[in-house]
Order: structure tokens, then sequence, then C-alpha cells
């Protein structure tokens, strides 16, 4: 599914937090936004999945504006996890990833042998077959992520939105859940779009990225074009090294704050 | 044990739970019949129910016991209802009517309706309804800064609470002929209920539960926050109105006949989500269950403890709601 944004701005209250945003992003990728804290990227991330109303531009799935899907519709579409999330711990994670059906049973107040069918499926890719009868509140943060993104697959997207899906897991359970990702990218097809703060996790999963600074877009390309010295510099004021690994995947080792430097 | 709690959570295992319930709310009523200043055995107690013979026994069974047993099995129903959906919508296990002000908007409202309007008592309901209404909107906007924190919500509605049963006490002091006593509504009490009760709520609280019945699904995929909510298409904002109002009108029925009841809309669905878990479907027509069950069997015992005299219901309830409760809450790893 590919995506269009128009000329986007939106914010809360009076106040603009993205300002004339265009983005576009290829059918079958996996694009990440980088930028600094407060930049704007959560909120392009939850204007796209619709979570927040625009206040002026246009968000194209497929070339149909987004405010024009039926919102059942649209759910069927598109999925997104956002950064904070809330259950009952007294869920388990068979029943979460039950509740990611809804907008395909719409009016059935049950599931189907074709929505436990997909459930399972869901279960199966995010390996969490040992763990599917146990209660939220009994996991480890690795774990209930990887429930939360099971969740967002028992609804068939062809669009996941993520927002800062590895925020506060350990460097092991950070890789689990982007070569997760990256798998369902390339076995399901699906387009992914998200949002990360590691630089280097970036790099070396996404196809493009995207730079976001100070309400807009600063740059968007493959890693190798915008993982630069210079494209940190402005974005993070950061002082770094960029160096490649054999696959030609960049990597930049941060030597220190460029705040108060003159440029 | 574990096993048990597991095969509880079940689909076969939930329904069983509702089952027993219905049992037992069936048994608790039966039990509270045979008892008072009159003892029947059970055999005598159904052939009166059957038979229907005139006389002193038929008189206090069927128009004395039975609508006070079953106006209590309804509140006690519309509260635990109420509390539970409170307690998804505002994704906060402290909600509950008597908590959040609810109640003491909705006794204000019949309050004012009974000693302005004392010959439309078919407006008691609707105008409780309006206050509960009113009341759960202006905690929820109190509480609104870029969407609610549940902390701020439970504080809000603490103090709105506070304001108007302070109201509604100050006003029942200077009426207290009119709108019965002062201790009766602020405790919540069945004393003296009848058939007239009965009637004045029992379709709007039987039609609450019908319809939190039918929003029990949306209330699942509500309670998951307002954004996860959107991204599974749910129409949040709507949805959540739906709801409120059903609370609302759960809890206004349930005050304009028993006064500020409180404890079992906070308890009842967390003793019910100790056992089966918390999916709505299933945790709504189990908390109404149990909930009847806890009023039903409160009442009986203040109706009972101190012959000739009885104790409100709302004592009993508060007296051995807690201790209960508590020893609940040691005894399980529970997390709301």
């Amino acid at each position: 599914m590919k995506l269009e944004v128009q000329n986007l701005s939106a914010g809360y209250g009076g106040k603009l937090v993205i300002d004339g945003v265009k983005l576009f992003v290829r059918k079958g990728s996996v694009v990440t936004l980088l930028g600094a804290n407060g930049c704007g990227k959560s909120t392009l991330l939850k204007v796209i999945g619709r979570v927040l109303r625009p206040k002026q531009g246009e968000v194209l799935l497929d070339g149909k504006q987004v405010s024009a899907y039926p919102t059942a519709e649209l759910a069927r579409q598109l999925a997104i996890l956002p950064q904070l999330h809330h259950a009952s711990g007294e869920l388990t994670v068979e029943e979460l990833v039950a509740l990611g059906r809804y907008p395909h049973r719409s009016l059935r107040l049950y599931c189907s042998r074709s929505d436990r069918e997909c459930i399972d499926r869901a279960i199966a890719m995010t390996r969490l077959e040992l763990l599917r009868k146990r209660r939220m509140s009994t996991l480890s943060g690795g774990e209930r992520q990887r429930a939360w993104i099971a969740m967002t697959l028992a609804q068939e997207p062809k669009m996941l939105l993520l927002d800062e899906p590895t925020t506060f897991l350990d460097v092991c359970c950070q890789f689990e859940i982007i070569e997760m990702v990256r798998q369902l990218n390339r076995e399901c097809g699906i387009t992914v779009v998200m949002v990360l703060h590691d630089l280097n996790l970036a790099a070396g999963c996404s196809d493009e990225i995207v730079m976001v600074k100070d309400r807009k877009i600063y740059c968007a390309g493959p890693p190798r074009e915008v993982m630069t010295p210079e494209i940190l510099r402005a974005v993070f004021e950061i002082e770094s090294r960029v160096t490649w690994d054999e696959n030609n995947i960049p990597y930049c080792i941060a030597t220190g704050s460029a705040r108060g430097v003159q440029k | 044990m574990k096993e048990v709690k597991q095969q509880l959570r079940t689909t076969a295992g939930r329904l069983s739970v509702n089952v027993f319930l219905l049992l037992l709310l069936v048994a608790a009523i039966l039990a509270s019949l045979r008892y008072g200043a009159l003892k029947l055995s059970l055999s005598e107690l159904l052939q009166i129910l059957w038979d229907r013979p005139a006389g002193m026994a038929y008189q206090i069974i069927c128009n004395i016991r039975l609508p006070r047993i079953l106006l209590g099995a309804l509140v006690g129903a519309a509260l635990a209802t109420s509390g539970a959906i409170l307690q998804g919508v505002m994704r906060n296990p402290l909600a509950a009517p008597g908590i959040i002000g609810i109640s003491a908007g909705g006794g204000l409202a019949g309050i004012l309706v009974m000693l302005a309007l004392p010959q439309w008592s078919m407006l008691l309901v609707p105008a409780a309804f309006g206050g509960a209404l009113a009341t759960a909107v202006l905690i929820y906007l109190l509480a609104w800064k870029r969407g609610v924190n549940p902390v701020r919500l439970i504080l809000a509605g603490v103090a709105v609470s506070a304001m108007l049963g302070a109201l509604s006490s100050a006003i029942l002091l200077f009426h207290a002929e009119k709108a019965g006593g002062v201790l009766d509504f602020s405790i919540g009490s069945l004393a003296a209920r009848g058939w007239l009760q009965v009637n004045a709520v029992w379709l709007y609280i039987l039609g609450g539960i019908t319809a939190a019945a039918f929003l029990s699904d949306k209330l699942n995929i509500l309670a998951l926050g307002d954004e996860v909510a959107t991204g599974l298409g749910l129409k949040v904002e709507r949805t959540r109105f739906m709801l409120l109002a059903v609370a609302a009108l759960l809890a206004a029925a349930a005050v304009s006949v028993a006064g500020l009841l409180g404890f079992v809309g906070l308890i009842a669905p967390h003793i019910v989500r100790l056992a089966i878990g918390s999916d709505y479907r299933f945790l709504l027509p189990a908390s109404a269950l149990f909930g009847g069950v806890m009023v039903v069997a409160c009442d009986s015992v203040g109706r009972l403890a101190l012959p000739p005299g009885e104790l409100p219901v709302g004592i009993i309830m508060a007296l051995l709601g807690p201790p209960f409760f508590l020893w609940l809450l040691r005894s399980h790893s529970y997390e709301a």
C-alpha cells in the first residue's frame, strides 16, 4: 500500500507541531522517521493513522483520502501501534490479539473460525505460542510489545505504523522486534512506517529514512544518503563519525553535542 | 487451584460462572423470602408463590418481601453494571458511580424533582438520569486536558461528588418529612420499598443492562486506550458517550429508589474480574448478577440482624464488603 502526504499541518490547540509536510512512501517499503524529541515525528505518524485530525492537507492511501474511508474499512487496511497503550493486566495475550479482529467482525460479538486462524497466525509470527495463555501483567517488556504487535497483525493490515516500538527494551529485544518487523515486511508485504530513536537500528532495517526537524521534513532517502555527519549535525545537533559495514549499511558513532557550536 | 483459575478464563468457564451466579441470585432471593418475623420452609414458600392463597402469609411474602428483594436485586445489578462500565470507559479501577459523583448528581436532580413536582413521580428517574449524565460529562470535561488523565478524573469526581452530596443533604434536612430521611438517602436503604418503586425502575434497569451487553464488545476495544481504539476502527467519542449514558441511566435508576448506596458499584466488578478476567462481554452480565446477589444478601442481613428493628442495607454493605474485598485483593495477584 502506498502512502502520500501532501502539505500536511497538524498540532494541538492553536500550536502547530507539523507544518506543511510532504512525504511519499513506496508500496512494500520500510520507512523510518528520525528526529530530535518534540520535532513532530510522532504527531506525523498519528495524523497518518487518523488518530489525530490534520488542520490542513491530505493523507492519501493508494490514492484515496484517509478521511474518505469508513473507519472500519480503514482499520482493515492500516494498523497503528501508539507509543503509549493500555491494557488490563488481567487480559491474556490471546485475548489481546483477538481484539485485533474487531474491524473484521464488526457486528459479530464472537470470533469465527477464520478469525481464529488469523489470531493463530499472528501469534505464530510473533513467536508467542508458549505465552498465549499468559496474562499481560506477567510478561516482560519485550514480550508485551510482541503481543501488541501481534494484535495489529490480527488486523491483517497492508500498512503498519509503529511509534517507537523498541523504546524501553533491552538491546536483544530491540533487535528481535526490528527483525520481526522486517520479516513481516518481506513475507507478508506489509508496508511499514515507524518512529525510532536509535540511528543505527534505523539504518540497518529501513529502505528509506526520513529526517524530521522543526515541524518539517529535513530530508529523506536511503540510509546511505541521509546518514551523513552534516545531516546528523543539522537534525540532531551532534558531532559524529559515519562508516559503512560490508553490506554498505552506514553506522554512526556520536562523538559529542554540537549544540552551541557555530556552523 | 491454578488450573481451576485457567479453566474459568475459557469461554465455557466464563459462561458457567454466569450461569452459577444466576442460580446464586435465585437462591439468595428464595432464601431471603423465607426469613423474617414470619419464617417459612422452602416448600411452604413455593406453595404460597404458586397458589397465591389469600391471607397474611401471602401479603407478607408477595407484597412486602418480594418487591423489596427484587428491588434490591435490580439496584445491585444496576450499580455493579454501572461501575464495571465506568471502570472500562475511564480506564480506572477506582471508578464507580458512588465515587465519581454520578450517583450524587442523579440523587440531587431526583430530590429536586421530588420536592418541586411531587405529583410527577414518573419524572423521577428521567430527572435523575439527566443529573447523572450531566455530572458524568462535567467530570469528564473537568479532567480533560489533551486526553483524560485517570488520576485527575477521580480527583475531579471525588470533589464534585462531595459537593453534590452536601447540597442534597442540606436540602433534605429542611424537607425531611417530604423526601424521606437524610440518613436513608445518604447511606442507601431499601426499607419500606414496595411494588411502586419496582415499577418505577425495572424497565430502565433491564433496558440499561441490555444496552450494556450490546456495547460490551466495544467497551473491550475502548479500554485499550483512545489511540489504539481509533486504530481498530472504533468511533471513540460516540462509543464513550453511549457507554457513559448507559452507566448514568443505571446509577440514576438505582439512586432514585435506594439512595446513595455505595460500594457495590466499586467492588462487585472487581470480585467478578478476579474470577473470570476483564472481557466485558462476560464481565458485564456477571457483575450485574453478582451485584444483585450482594445487595439482596446484605439487605437480608440488615433486615434480620436486630429484630424487631433493622439496619439499612448501605451500612451492612459497608461493614461486610470491605473485609471480604480486601481478603480477595491480598490473596490474588491482581491487576485491574
